[in-house]
Formats: C-alpha cells, structure tokens, sequence
C-alpha cells in the first residue's frame, strides 16, 4: 500500500511538470494554427507590409512590429544608463542607512502592476509631452518613456543584484593599490559583472517586448510608421490588447493569432538569450 | 605590562598607543597598541582568531574606511606624520603601502593587465616602459617564466598560488615601501605556500612587510620580528628567534606551546 | 593636473552623474506613487464597496462587481495554480533534480515567467473562449493560472532544495518512503519559503490586465458564475481610465490603489515571513 502511494506520487509530480513542457508546446502550436490563415494570405507580405485595413481583408503587421522593436528600442535608450546609476548607487555608492530602504522601495516598485503605470502616463505625462512637442501627446516617444519607467524597477534590482555578486576583497585589492571609487567600478565590478549585467538588462528587454498595459494607454493604436516619433504609433501587444475583441472575421483574428505567434517568438528568444548565454554561468555559481 | 623590545635598526612606522573600534562596537576593538615596525624587516602578527591581528593590518592602509563607522584613536606614525588622521591622502597611502590578501584576488582582465594596473592608475602610459615594468615585477615575484607566454591570457586561468604570486607581483610594480600580508597562504597548498614564504624572505631587503599569519611556523620561518597579539592587545613584540625560544610574557608561552589557540 | 587629481575629478563627476540619474530614477517612481496615494485617497469611498458599477452621472455607483470578481479569479486561479506548481517543483526538487529534463523543465518555466501575458491571454481566447463561444471567468483563471504556475514551480523548487539533504537521508534510514519524506519532512522544512512564493505569485497574477482583456472580459454587475464574463479590478480600471467621464476616471484611480495596496501588502508580508525565518 505505502509503495502504491510512493509511486503515485512520484508520477503524479512527473505528471505535472512535464505537462508544463506540453503546455508550452500546446501554446505555439495554438498559436500557430490560428495563424495558418494569414499567413497562407499573406506569407511574407505580412511581415513586410505596414498596411493594416480591416475593411478591405488586408493585413500587414509591419507597423505593429516595427512599433514593437522601436518602442523597446526607445525604452532601452532611456532606461539603461538611469537603471545603472541606480543600480552603481545602490550597490557602490549609498551610505548603508540608505542602501537597504531604497532598494527594497526600489524592489517593491517591481511590483506594482504596469496597468497603474499605464494609468499615470496618460494623465499626468500625456499632458507634458503634449506641452512640449504639440499634438495630441500619444505615441512611440511617450510610449517609449513610460515603458522605460516601468520596466526601470526590475531593471535596476537585477543589475545591482549582478554587480553585489562582485567579492569584497577583489573590491579591496583595487583600493589597495590607490584606486578610487569610479577606478573600482569600472575596471573591476563591472567587468566582473559583465555577463550577469548584460543578461539582466536583455531579460528586462524581454520584458519590455511584450508589456501591454504600460503602453496601451499612450500609444494610441495607429498602424503607421511615422519618422515623426511623438505621432501616435501601434506595437503588436497595443494591437492585439485594443483590436482582439473587435475583431469580425476569420482572417482579421488570424492576423492577430499570426501578430500574437511573431510576439511570442520574439520575446522567447530575447529571454532564452539572456537566461541562457548570459546568465547561466551567475545562476551555477549560486 | 606588554614587553615591547626596541628595535636598533631604522623604523618605518612607529604605533603609538593606537586603538581602532569598528562601527557600532560599545568598546575597542583594537587597545592601546604600541609597536615599533623595522623597516626592510619582516614583523609578523600572530595570534588566535578573533584577537585583532588582521585588524592593525588593515588599518596601515586604512582599508577600514571603505566601511562606515569605523574609528580610529592614537597615531600610526609613517614618513613623519600621522596616517590614521582624517586629512591622510588615502590614494598616496595605499600606493605607499600595497596590501595582499587571504585570497588570491586576480582582477577579471589579462595577466599584463592585471600587473600594469597600479601603474596605469598612476598615470603611466609610456608602452614600452609599462612593459619593461610588468616583466620586471613578474620576475621579482618569481612568476615570469610560468608565464610570459601569455601575458594578454585571463589571469583567472592560472592556478591558485600562480594567482597570488601575480597579486604579489601586481602590488611591487608600483613599488611601495611597505607591503602587508593579510594570512597570504591560507587558501595555498603547501608547495605554493613555500614558494610565497620565500618571496616574503626575497622581498625583505627592499620592503617592509608585515605579515598577519595563523601558522606560528610560517611565522618562525620568515620573520626578523614577532608581535602575539591576544583580545585586540599587543601581549610581546620580539625578535622572532627570541620569541619562539624564550619568549617574555607568559601568555606568549602558552599560547605558542599550543595551550589555546 | 596629475594623474591623480585627474583620477579624483573624474571619480567625483561620474558618482555625481550617478547619484544624479540615481535620484532621478528614484524620483519618477515616487512621484508614481504620490499620484497613485493622493488620487487613490481622494476617490475612496463606502460607495465603492457596496454598490456596483452604473453609467456615469449616478450617485450610487461602486466597484463591488470588480472586487468580488477580481477575489473570485484570483482565489480559483490560485486554488488550480498553487497545487500544480507545488507538485511539479517537487518534481524537479526531489525527483528529477539534475536530470536532462529536470533542467529543460526549469529553463522553460523560466521563459514562461517572463513571456508576454498578452499572448496566453490569446492562447485561452483561442482554446476556450472560441469553444465556448463567450468570454467567461473560467477562462481568466485558466489565464491566471498559467501565468502563476512558473512562479510557483521555481520556488517551490529552489525551496525545497535549500532543505538540507542530511534531513533527508535522516528520515529515509528511520525507513520512511519517499513521499512521506517529503510530505513530513521536505515541505514542513521549506514551508515559510513556498508560502512566500505564494504570496508573491498572487500578487504577480492580481495585477495582470492584458490576459484578461479578451478571456473574463467585464461585466459592469456583480456576478458569481464563472461561466459568464466576469468584472475585474484591473480590466475596469482600464476601461474606466480610458472613459472621458471624470467620475468613471476618478473610480478607476480608487481600483488602481485598491489593488496596488493589496500587492504591495502581498509582497511585504511575503518579504517578512522570510526574514522571519532566516532570523530563527
């Protein structure tokens, strides 16, 4: 009896984590499927055309992955040097009465849900960018800025969780030889950081591809590429959050599956990147 | 009630009635230290764990002020001035008195990297000068022909006591006066740890070391000076060949016939 | 200029530089923070939590539909979420452990934990949404419950494997079968871990929108069945921020500190049961 139930157990755990890997398989495979009716129509094209018109049957989702890459892009931009100040502040700079208050608030600010981000950029930074370059204040820029202060949080907790791996004493044998603050930052914490730096800043990337709410708000949802970057643009998660429930015919949610399929890949990848060739080597040291 | 002997040779640093208590620590860590350090000599600290050894190293080179709170009362006299005042030029200090580690502390850049470093930070930019500098240090540390096939290698592929003779090296380059030693071979097997030893004994004529050490025979071994320390005081600073024979203070004598420790 | 002074100024510029970005990091995410308190404040009421939602202009509209919604989704997502993300972290903890597919397993839920929440949302839509014909509860929790599943297998696994494998291997040679090892052992040893990562991956699903957008839908009444489309406090708050009627804008400010303060109490209390334990 006691064996029957140790090796049900045994297989029922093993039941549910390999269902997790079929679970996964299932995802792409749905999405795919859903998708095999736009891409059939448009093959490529879909990939390499902006023209997004539901009334005539005709879609291309270059807007809304460009939208995607530029906005990220623009994220990145604005997000990295700030969330390594913070990150070096944190880790190198604060005197400890400091340290420890601000990364967790730093931490917890992680937490907040990027809906409530969403929510602050349309009323309170809409207007400022609105104030500054005209228009209606929507669009790639301002959707670019909120995502970087929205993914900032993470950003700077897992850089200065990567720099904290630096050994004291290395740290010391810099000072030992008459190196100052900055001396030690760059010739030895970040290049001993290096690949822990560089995969947390690529997984907040990951996450940045696929945020929906923290840019739904502002972006405004138009398929057009505009060199104008304050013009109101779209990404694929903007699409798909504002169109998925509008959607009339077959081949307008087949474009959306196929929009859905090209997100899903994109940030499996960036993520599978940063995990895998960056990252590994911290996470076996641990 | 501590028998500190004098010294008849010229001193490089003189501890005058020195006493150090870490950030939030209710009393001294650190009580009252006298000592005088020979220079071109080496002064060896021992004492059991905990007894503040490590401690008066650490505070030649002021390594206590990357941290807060820390506290320094009493001189440490070097070149004529005191070193653990606040208006002390740390940088010139440090590049006065270089400190190696328990560990080795190979920085993550190549082999010539690593020893240029110091130099480099000192504004030295002439290549064939850092060169001939990098070699020189290499060799004075005994290291050169294990390595100057590959120089521009990460220094983290060599093997531990290879790694100790390169931090060892990196900290002559900049030729310092005085070089602390801060337990330099416990993470070394024996083999490497002679050849540190005999590093220390190569180096005594044109540096001053002082060495923090577990092992009363390392101690003995290379050492012209001994201080025991004992609960954050100096108990005896003697001749290292006095010391181990005949030491003066009872507690020396038991501590180095092993009745604790 | 020596080299040192010159090492010293540039020391001094770039900390500055530093501490600057630093404080202007830090200041856009509390200014974030006032605007969320002052206006979550300003709009809280006892009408929010008795009375449901009603067109703008009527004195007695609330939020009741949504909290309760909000409970229901979370509360089912995590009752289905929680066991299965335990049971497969025991997996990798205890049984596959170094193998092949323990590792692929873990990688996986690794990306997962981190993959776009917009994209399960369609991936629901499309295997229960289309069947059903209808946006439903049900298919928010399944949403949820995905999302949730990763987080709670990777610390359920990291959790167990801090429980030393002496205790193990004291229990296994008193003959206990393995499952039992586990249960009495295993898990009373990482228990104060597990719930942690509980909390947090209640407080990680509870802010969620985007899956919910086209699975539970909204629903402006209360409602218990989760076969109907169901009110949520994130997909309102959304609906309500995006509406050009003021009071409806205003609610949506009471739902987004409603749920911020809900997470944020989530996380705290998470963060305080592991201090407590490491304090032990």
């Amino acid at each position: 009896m006691t064996l029957l139930i140790d090796k049900l157990f045994a297989n029922a755990t093993r039941f549910v984590a390999v269902a997790i890997l079929l679970l996964v398989a299932w995802i792409f495979t749905v999405l795919f499927q859903h998708s095999t009716e736009a891409i059939a129509a448009f093959g490529f094209d879909f990939i390499l055309q902006d023209k997004w018109a539901p009334n005539l049957e005709k879609f291309g989702g270059f807007a809304a992955i460009a939208g995607s890459v530029i906005s990220t892009f623009l994220a990145m931009l604005f997000a990295v040097p700030v969330a390594i100040g913070v990150a070096i502040f944190l880790s190198e700079i604060a005197p400890a009465k400091l340290k420890s208050p601000v990364g967790v608030s730093i931490e917890l600010l992680a937490a907040i849900p990027s809906v409530i981000y969403g929510m602050w950029g349309l009323f309170y930074f809409v207007p400022i960018i609105r104030d500054i370059f005209g228009g209606l204040g929507i669009g790639m820029l301002t959707a670019g800025i909120i995502l970087a202060i929205m993914i900032l949080p993470f950003m700077a907790a897992v850089t200065r969780d990567a720099m904290n791996t630096t050994p004291d004493i290395l740290k010391e044998s810099a000072y030992a030889l008459g190196a100052t603050k900055w001396d030690v930052i760059k010739d030895v914490v970040i290049p001993y950081a290096k690949a822990g730096i560089i995969g947390s800043l690529i997984l907040a990337l990951g996450r940045a591809v696929g945020e929906t709410m923290a840019v739904t708000f502002v972006m405004g949802n138009v398929h057009k590429i505009s060199l104008d970057i304050t013009a109101p643009a779209t990404s694929i998660p903007v699409t798909l959050a504002n169109e998925f429930t509008e959607a009339d015919t077959d081949l307008y949610f087949s474009s959306l599956f196929e929009l859905a399929l090209i997100l899903m890949v994109m940030s499996f990848v960036i993520i599978a990147l940063a995990k895998f060739y960056f990252l590994r080597r911290t996470r076996k040291v641990k | 009630m501590a028998t500190v002997i004098d010294i008849p040779s010229e001193k490089a640093i003189e501890v005058n009635n020195f006493s150090f208590t870490y950030a939030g620590a209710s009393s001294p860590n650190l009580k009252n230290i006298s000592m005088p350090i020979a220079k071109n000599a080496v002064t060896a600290l021992i004492g059991p764990s905990g007894c503040g050894k490590t401690t008066l190293l650490r505070s030649f080179n002021r390594m206590h002020d990357l941290y807060p709170g820390n506290r320094y009362d009493g001189k440490i006299v070097f070149e004529g001035r005191n070193i653990v005042e606040s208006k002390e030029d740390l940088i010139n200090l440090r590049i006065k008195i270089g400190m190696i580690f328990q560990k080795p502390t190979a920085f993550p850049m190549s082999i010539f990297d690593n020893i240029a470093y110091g130099m480099r930070l000192q504004g030295l930019k002439n290549k064939t000068e850092l060169a001939d500098r990098v070699e020189k240090a290499l060799r004075d540390a005994a290291i050169w022909d294990e390595v100057k096939e590959r120089l521009r290698h990460d220094a983290n592929g060599l093997s531990g006591g290879q790694q100790q003779r390169l931090c060892i090296a990196r900290a002559i380059a900049v030729e310092p006066d005085v070089l602390l030693f801060d337990e330099p071979t416990s993470a070394l097997d024996p083999i490497s740890t002679r050849g540190i030893e005999k590093l220390v004994m190569e180096l005594r004529d044109r540096v001053t070391i002082i060495i923090v050490t577990h092992n009363m025979q390392q101690a003995a071994r290379v050492s012209d000076y001994t201080g025991f320390m004992y609960l954050g005081e100096l108990i005896e600073l003697n001749k290292t060949d006095e010391m181990f024979v005949t030491p003066a203070e009872k507690l020396t004598q038991e501590y180095i016939s092993g009745k604790f420790g | 200029m020596t080299a040192i002074e010159k090492r010293l100024l540039v020391n001094k510029i770039v900390l500055g530089l530093s501490s600057l970005s630093a404080l202007i990091g830090i200041g856009f995410l509390f200014w974030i923070l006032y605007v969320l308190v002052a206006n979550g404040i300003d709009a809280i009421n006892w009408n929010i939590f008795v009375f449901e939602g009603a067109p703008p202009g009527y004195e007695e509209s609330g939020l009741r539909q949504a909290l309760i919604g909000q409970l229901l989704l979370v509360g089912v997502a995590t009752v289905v979420g929680v066991p299965l993300g335990i049971l497969a972290g025991t997996y990798l903890s205890e049984y596959g452990q170094k193998s092949k597919l323990a590792e692929i397993i873990r990688d996986i839920s690794d990306i997962m934990m981190s993959a776009p929440s917009i994209v399960i949302g369609s991936f629901v839509y499309a295997i229960i949404v289309l069947p059903m014909g209808h946006f439903s509860g049900w298919a928010g929790v399944v949403a949820l419950a995905i999302i949730m599943i990763p987080i709670i297998l990777r610390t359920t696994d990291d959790m167990l494997q801090l429980v030393p494998s002496t205790l193990r291997e004291a229990a296994f040679a008193l003959g206990a079968p393995k499952y039992k090892v586990i249960m009495q052992v295993v898990y009373r040893g990482a228990k104060a871990g597990v719930l942690t990562g509980v909390l947090l991956g209640i407080a990680r699903v509870s802010g969620e929108t985007a899956p919910l957008l086209f699975t539970s839908f909204n629903d402006n009444f209360l409602n218990y069945d989760l076969n109907e489309p169901m009110a949520s406090l994130t997909v309102t708050m959304f609906n309500y921020a995006t509406s050009p009627y003021e009071e409806w804008q205003k609610m949506g400010w009471a739902a987004a500190f409603i749920l911020s303060m809900f997470i944020l109490s989530l996380n705290i209390l998470g963060r305080l049961i592991l201090l407590k334990k490491k304090g032990r």
